[in-house]
């Protein structure tokens, strides 16, 4: 079972169920679907009483997403090679153009301690850590704790060293 | 030139302690070897043919005589005592241990340097004039916009995994010193109609198997969206670029099968939403860049000085070496002066340790304790005192860096090689040193005047082949090392691509064809001012095809 973190380094519990486009729906349990699934099924999740949550391929332009996709309260992004970084661009889109206030958790082989603090500085708010990985390692890389003030500002509370620079 | 505050300071120091924990992981077995590969890359590290390779960034070129004694220390205590220029003004060490990198890196640091993103898929090492500051053809120095990029680029955090390296240059001046146009961003200075100083940018230019160059895509981008319109493009090609094949990934692809004009919508359209955001800049943030590169406290009497005129009448070998490894000052009374790193029998680029401490002696001595790399793999000191070339040659002939070549046929371009690099399928520094030993007669060399040999052992065009008036290409046929041959390359204003002459030669051909296109040339020129690629232009391939691939019966006559 994959440890799932929250910004702050927090385990949290993982109860959303990974559902394959072709398995039922559960009566209960919040899930995660593919976007094609809730793109096809859409009126039926909609309206199911368990909360939905939606998995965006790297490729899909999260600007043509529609406003119901955008109210969910998770959205899960891909991140399926460790050197394919698509969805932290789609991750800033989603919170500077796009406007998603919700969670945005980080799944896939890219999803390890040496990339984590730059998935937060893009709006990234929980991480669903690659099987092999240290949590301790992981929460120490997600700590604000001995890390340098970054040079750009980007989706983090933190200050850049622009701004700091100019005060 | 940019000196260090505490901000930056700490993301450097941060950046070693990363690494040196990432080695100890990778060392111990904790971080599989691909995805080590991913991290060490952006710090500079290359597992190259027999060593790993580190590659150290010199931003747009600027060092201190303080960072070029560490570099020496380097070379001398982590490699086998000499390190290699590059065509991105950077240095790199051909020998050094795996382990010991984290310990070189805490050296740099020490003296403000680094080699975060010098390698890898992400923003690499800014590149500019290696005359800013100093050019006379010069509308404003470029340095505090290409530090302002340094700094933007440096760890951010959407771009370090982009689809495949992305490479800024940045020209300030009239003529194009800086081989902007192919580069995947290039930025030139410029000021409107209104007076207003700002950017026009091209994209898309590139080297390697498809080069390219670039297209403009905006006239004038105002001088304080410069930062919020790089990061439109980048996020652009993060999200489109391709990641299917290696050789398609570099945005001239994206660009190129996009078409520009779409390209610029999607840029534009993502820009509209970030240029009144955190990323515009103020009049005092470009303020406070540019107050790190004020001009030094130059000697207003340094033109009452007699003894160069003497000497120049005097030394004919000084007289050689003024005419091409000086140039002109805007300060009257000094002189650029150029350190040529194309010497009999050793590698374009190559210096070592020892050259390296007498030369930061030198800069202190005659420079304000500064120094330039070029493009073209020399070095330059940019603010010589007229009365102080002489002594400043004599040292540097006793180190073997006075040779007077500088655009001359002998200052090849000229990537490592199969000497060094896993992907190079020939070797290019034996050939450019068999180039060498032909073409050393200065006189024939002045005769020929003006010319870029530019050579790459392999498509990925490190060499700049596809951009050199006469440029080769390793390739490897059946085992054996072959040359292609193209003609016409520029890099400077209307930049162009060279054209094949035709068949590759082999290896014991090439400097034969090299002989032969010179000869074509002299033949064909209307006299000494027409250039080799004005007089390629207006002959075209056919007289250089027809003596470099003679029929049969040609041959037997």
């Amino acid at each position: 079972m994959s440890t799932l973190l929250n910004l702050d380094g927090v385990t949290v519990t993982d109860d959303a169920l990974l559902l394959a486009d072709d398995s039922p729906l559960p009566p209960q349990g919040s899930m995660i679907v593919s976007l094609a699934r809730w793109q096809a099924e859409h009126s039926t999740l909609a309206t199911h009483p368990a909360p939905v949550a939606v998995k965006l391929p790297n490729t899909t332009d999260v600007l043509s997403l529609d406003a119901a996709v955008l109210a969910l309260p998770l959205l899960v992004l891909d991140f399926p090679g460790f050197a394919d970084g698509r969805a932290y661009s789609q991750a800033r889109r989603l919170r500077e153009r796009c406007g998603y206030q919700g969670t945005l958790r980080a799944s896939g082989a890219a999803v390890v301690a040496d990339q984590l603090a730059m998935m937060a500085r893009v709006g990234i708010t929980q991480f669903l850590l690659r099987d092999d990985q240290s949590v301790a390692v992981c929460q120490a890389a997600l700590s604000a704790g001995g890390k340098p003030m970054p040079y750009q500002p980007a989706q983090d509370a933190s200050h850049a060293v622009f701004a700091a620079r100019r005060a | 030139m940019y000196r260090y505050d505490q901000y930056d300071q700490a993301l450097v120091d941060a950046r070693v302690a990363q690494f040196r924990d990432q080695t100890t992981r990778f060392l111990n077995g904790e971080l599989a070897d691909d995805e080590f590969k991913h991290l060490r890359l952006r710090n500079g590290l290359y597992i190259q043919r027999f060593a790993p390779m580190l590659r150290v960034a010199i931003p747009y070129g600027t060092l201190s005589a303080r960072q070029l004694r560490m570099l020496a220390h380097i070379a001398r205590t982590y490699d086998k005592g000499y390190g290699h220029f590059t065509t991105r003004q950077n240095i790199q060490f051909n020998w050094p241990k795996l382990e010991t990198v984290p310990d070189i890196l805490a050296d740099l640091a020490k003296v403000e340097m680094h080699a975060i993103q010098t390698s890898g898929n992400c923003i690499r090492n800014i590149t500019s004039d290696h005359l800013a500051g100093v050019a006379k053809d010069e509308l404003l120095d470029p340095r505090p916009y290409c530090e302002l990029t340094r700094q933007w680029a440096t760890e951010h955090p959407e771009f370090n995994w982009l689809p495949r390296k992305f490479k800024f240059a940045f020209s300030a001046s009239t003529t194009d010193r800086a081989a902007t146009c192919v580069h995947d961003i290039g930025v030139h200075l410029v000021r409107n109609e209104a007076g207003e100083i700002g950017y026009t940018i091209f994209v898309g230019g590139g080297l390697g198997r498809t080069p390219i160059i670039g297209q403009k895509i905006r006239e004038f981008l105002p001088e304080t969206d410069l930062l919020s319109y790089s990061e439109a493009i980048l996020r652009v090609y993060n999200l489109l670029g391709r990641r299917d094949n290696i050789y398609k990934a570099r945005i001239k692809i994206l660009v190129k099968e996009m078409g520009i004009a779409a390209f610029r919508d999607q840029v534009e359209a993502e820009w509209e939403t970030l240029k009144n955001g955190p990323l515009k800049l103020s009049k005092s943030d470009i303020e406070r860049f540019k107050s790190h590169f004020t001009q030094p406290s130059y000697d207003a009497t340094a033109q009452s000085d007699t003894s160069y005129a003497g000497h120049l009448a005097q030394d004919t070998a000084f007289a050689a070496w003024a005419k091409r490894n000086l140039k002109p000052h805007r300060e009257p009374g000094y002189a650029i002066a150029f350190l040529s790193l194309k010497a009999r029998g050793v590698a374009p680029g190559d210096v070592t340790h020892e050259q390296m401490d007498a030369i930061a002696e030198l800069a202190e001595q005659y420079s304000f304790g500064e120094l330039r790399a070029t493009h073209n793999q020399n070095l330059v000191f940019t603010d010589v005192k007229q009365a102080d070339l002489y002594p400043l040659w004599q040292r540097l002939s006793e180190l073997g860096l006075a040779t007077p070549n500088i655009g001359l046929l002998t200052d090849v371009i000229c990537c490592p090689g199969l000497d060094f690099c896993s992907l190079s399928n020939a070797s290019s520094i034996a050939v450019a040193e068999e180039i060498f030993d032909r073409f050393e007669s200065l006189d024939y060399q002045h005769d020929i005047g003006d010319i870029k040999l530019n050579m790459s052992g392999c498509m990925n065009g490190c060499g700049h082949h596809s951009v050199g008036h006469i440029g080769i290409l390793g390739v490897d046929k059946k085992g054996e090392e072959w040359y292609q041959i193209t003609l016409g390359g520029s890099s400077e204003n209307n930049a162009s691509l060279g054209d094949r002459t035709g068949p590759s030669v082999d290896r014991e051909s090439i400097a034969d064809a090299v002989q032969t296109i010179i000869e074509t040339y002299l033949e064909q020129r209307h006299d000494e001012s027409e250039g080799f690629l004005a007089c390629y232009a207006r002959v075209g391939m056919a007289p250089f095809k027809a003596r470099l691939y003679p029929t049969k019966a040609e041959q037997a006559a």
